[in-house]
């Protein structure tokens, strides 16, 4: 066990599937001699040389394009791009490539790659540093959509992302990178150092994507979070004193649903949480399935609390941004239904 | 920069006396061939280099030293159908005859398949006519291993490769035998074993992935090199320009190949080339090798093949090739040309037709006959048609033997995930 950020947790699966596996190759931009403008490849290039960690030109298209045929040929390309915001250019390569490989080849090729983006906001990014694109991946077929909320998820969900034989988006919250976010942007930050999942194993191990983690057991009222949210929803939890249980979706795609399931049946309430603009967001998709799944266990209609739907701003970052504050209304409203 | 294989001027804005002291009103350029439908047809303009006039440099050549080459065109076979000029003698006359071969069973299964298309056994079908020779003869330079990421257009490529024709027509057909199970479009064909990368049927994209199927090949210390397909029109997509800076800057053991066939659907050449005067000089720019051929020509594109994958795999780095062909057919089943380009302008296109350049070559080298030809077309056919006719035994795409629903829910992840698995039983298959 080491005390690690989210930065070095990421840094550390990559060192041990690269350590383990000659064919994880990593790559992006500034990734290289530099490690990445968030630091998350440093020294691997200096460790493993530079066929195995380098720079590329300013084309996702072509960082992304150059990992299929790399994925095709039988490596393992972990790739990032700077920000989420920037894949846009990348997304045709993920969406009618990537994705498809292995259908329309009926399996003679495959693409076992991992795309890294450092997703959300908080930085007072603007709308070029700021986007949560989850739901532009959850509705690609063939692809899979991983958003961790701490080190040591970050760690062992990266590791099963990598050595994962299908294409998966990893999303890293860039909010959550040195520290637990409660939401409150004008107090003190706190450090992963002192937060339990900062505790991160060493060597290799793996989290199965498709698994939620129940992040605080509640009878009152079920959140769905993922990423940053699931650090913001613990406070208004906190805040407003009611007893929720928190589910952290950690992979979108698949989706753990028998645990969403479980909890709302026993809840009889739902509350979902995410920093995506609402509208055709991954919360209607869970919105759909509970109700589906759930309908006659529900004491309430279920809410969903995200971001606003208009790019995301810069000097209204915390007007736009779903806080505690919010939060707590939801689930005040919910438990008055 | 010369403009000489334009059906007309193109590049140059007009320009007119400015009657007052003050800035002229802007105009929009927008290129227009020299002639559309009812017109006469008139290549007059292209300037074609006589064979055997363009040098051979040595693979390891300086790519400053030989920028001209970007704007000529290497031949071997000339009008008296002999191989001349430093790019000819690579082939034997059982190599020649082979690749005569070749692309007569790749014309003969196309007017096969095109007619199974109007007769409703298919949904869709795409023709070579005219371009067999580019795929055919790039082909016969690959080693076992290589890997082609090809467009809709280089079935040449499998059939030179070995590949069954009754697998093809399987896949055309989405019958039980459809080694796609009935996934993808007609002619999207798929084989790793023949070194022929799945076919997406988006435009541009597979050539960025050629690029990183070389780049994994040189991590790995591997010895094989990937060769990327692309048409004249799809080279104006985003994935072009990406192919060719990574490949530049990487060095990357890949053939970029760029198949100009004039016709981008209705759209002529002219639209995505716009002021560069030939497709080939896009290649300039990035310091990489840039060569056209003549596309006819069946030996003059396998001696080019075979000097662009020697600089692959000596590690010198990637070569651009444009092949200067003409599309006689339509662009797909669902085209037809009348509309946007005269009737007899493929009869008018002056390199010829590349089946007849190289029969009347074998002739004229003592190893072929008119009587041998039209023999060999008669067995050809009967091939051909043997193997439709098992792939329809197998079924065609509206009969009874396709495959199943359950087909469609598999092989979209290696392990079927929950939510699939949900949808599969709900569908009941």
């Amino acid at each position: 066990m080491t005390r690690r950020t989210m930065i070095e947790a990421i840094r550390d699966a990559m060192d041990v599937m690269m350590s383990r596996d000659d064919g994880v190759v990593v790559f992006g931009e500034d990734v290289g001699y530099f490690g990445g403008v968030f630091r998350a490849s440093q020294g691997l290039q200096a460790k493993y040389g530079t066929s195995r960690c380098f720079d590329t030109p300013i084309s996702e298209l072509g960082i992304v394009g150059i990992a299929v045929g790399m994925a095709a040929y039988g490596l393992k390309p972990c790739v990032e791009i700077q920000f989420a915001d920037y894949m846009y250019p990348a997304y045709d390569q993920i969406v009618s490539e990537a994705a498809r490989l292995r259908y329309r080849s009926n399996g003679q090729f495959t693409c076992p790659l991992v795309v890294r983006m450092p997703t959300g906001g908080g930085i007072f990014g603007g709308q070029t540093h700021s986007q949560s694109p989850e739901a532009l991946f959850t509705h690609v077929c063939g692809i899979k959509t991983v958003v961790p909320s701490n080190p040591h998820d970050a760690k062992g969900l990266l590791i099963s992302a990598i050595e994962d034989p299908d294409p998966v988006i990893f999303l890293e919250p860039k909010r959550l990178y040195n520290g637990p976010f409660d939401g409150h942007h004008d107090r003190p930050v706190t450090p992963w150092s002192k937060h339990d999942l900062g505790e991160v194993d060493d060597g290799h191990f793996a989290i199965p994507l498709g698994s939620a983690a129940i992040r605080r057991q509640g009878k009152d009222v079920t959140i769905l979070a993922y990423g940053t949210m699931v650090h913001v929803a613990e406070t208004a939890v906190t805040e407003t004193g009611i007893d929720a249980e928190i589910i952290d979706l950690r992979s979108l795609l698949p989706l753990d649903l028998d645990t969403i399931e479980a909890s709302v049946k026993k809840t009889g309430r739902c509350v979902i949480v995410h920093e995506a603009t609402l509208t055709s967001g991954f919360g209607a998709e869970l919105c759909a399935l509970v109700q589906t799944r759930c309908f006659y266990h529900l004491e309430a209609p279920i809410l969903r609390v995200a971001g606003w739907d208009t790019p995301y701003p810069h000097a209204q970052e915390w007007d736009y941004f779903p806080g505690p504050a919010r939060i707590g209304r939801a689930l005040i409203e919910t438990m008055e239904a | 920069m010369p403009d000489h294989d334009l059906p007309h001027d193109t590049m140059s804005p007009r320009r007119e006396v400015a009657q007052s002291p003050g800035p002229e009103p802007l105009k929009l350029h927008v290129p227009e061939p020299a002639v559309r439908p009812g017109g006469t047809p008139d290549f007059s303009n292209i300037r074609i280099p006589r064979a055997g006039q363009v040098d051979r440099p040595s693979v390891d050549v300086d790519p400053e030293s030989i920028r001209d080459l970007a704007f000529s065109v290497i031949r071997v076979l000339n009008r008296d159908s002999e191989a001349v000029g430093p790019w000819a003698g690579a082939l034997s006359d059982s190599e020649l005859l082979e690749g005569l071969r070749h692309m007569m069973t790749l014309r003969a299964f196309d007017a096969r398949m095109q007619m199974a298309q109007r007769q409703g056994k298919t949904s869709f079908y795409m023709q070579h006519m005219g371009e067999e020779a580019v795929s055919c003869a790039f082909r016969k330079a690959l080693l076992p291993g290589d890997m082609n990421f090809p467009t809709y257009r280089q079935a040449g490529l499998l059939i030179a490769g070995g590949y069954p024709l009754v697998e093809m027509a399987c896949q055309i057909y989405s019958n039980t035998h459809d080694p796609l199970k009935g996934r993808q479009l007609p002619v999207m064909y798929s084989s790793r074993e023949h070194g022929f990368f799945s076919i997406s049927g988006n435009l541009a994209t597979q050539y960025i992935q050629a690029v990183g199927w070389a780049i994994a090949s040189a991590i790995k210390n591997d010895t094989k090199i990937a060769v990327a397909w692309i048409g004249d029109g799809a080279t104006a997509e985003s994935d072009f320009h990406a192919a060719l800076v990574f490949a530049s800057t990487y060095r990357a053991p890949v053939v970029l190949n760029i198949v100009n066939n004039q016709w981008a659907i209705s759209t002529f050449q002219g639209i995505a080339r716009g002021g560069s005067g030939t497709f080939a000089a896009r290649g300039l720019g990035f310091g990489i090798p840039a060569l056209r051929v003549d596309g006819n020509d069946y030996l003059a594109v396998h001696a080019v093949a075979k000097w662009a994958c020697e600089r692959a795999r000596r590690n010198l780095g990637p070569t651009l090739v444009e092949h200067v062909t003409y599309r006689v057919g339509a662009h797909s089943t669902s085209d037809d040309p009348a509309g946007y380009r005269p009737k007899t302008e493929s009869d008018a296109w002056p390199l010829g037709d590349p089946v007849i350049r190289l029969k009347n070559h074998l002739i004229v080298r003592g190893a072929w006959s008119e009587e041998r030809h039209k023999q060999t077309e008669a067995e050809i056919l009967d091939t051909v048609i043997s193997a439709q006719k098992e792939a329809e035994s197998y079924g065609t795409l509206h009969s009874e033997q396709r495959p199943t629903a359950r087909d469609m829910f598999e092989g979209v992840f290696a392990e079927m995930p929950p939510h699939l698995r949900r949808q599969r039983q709900e569908a009941g298959v």
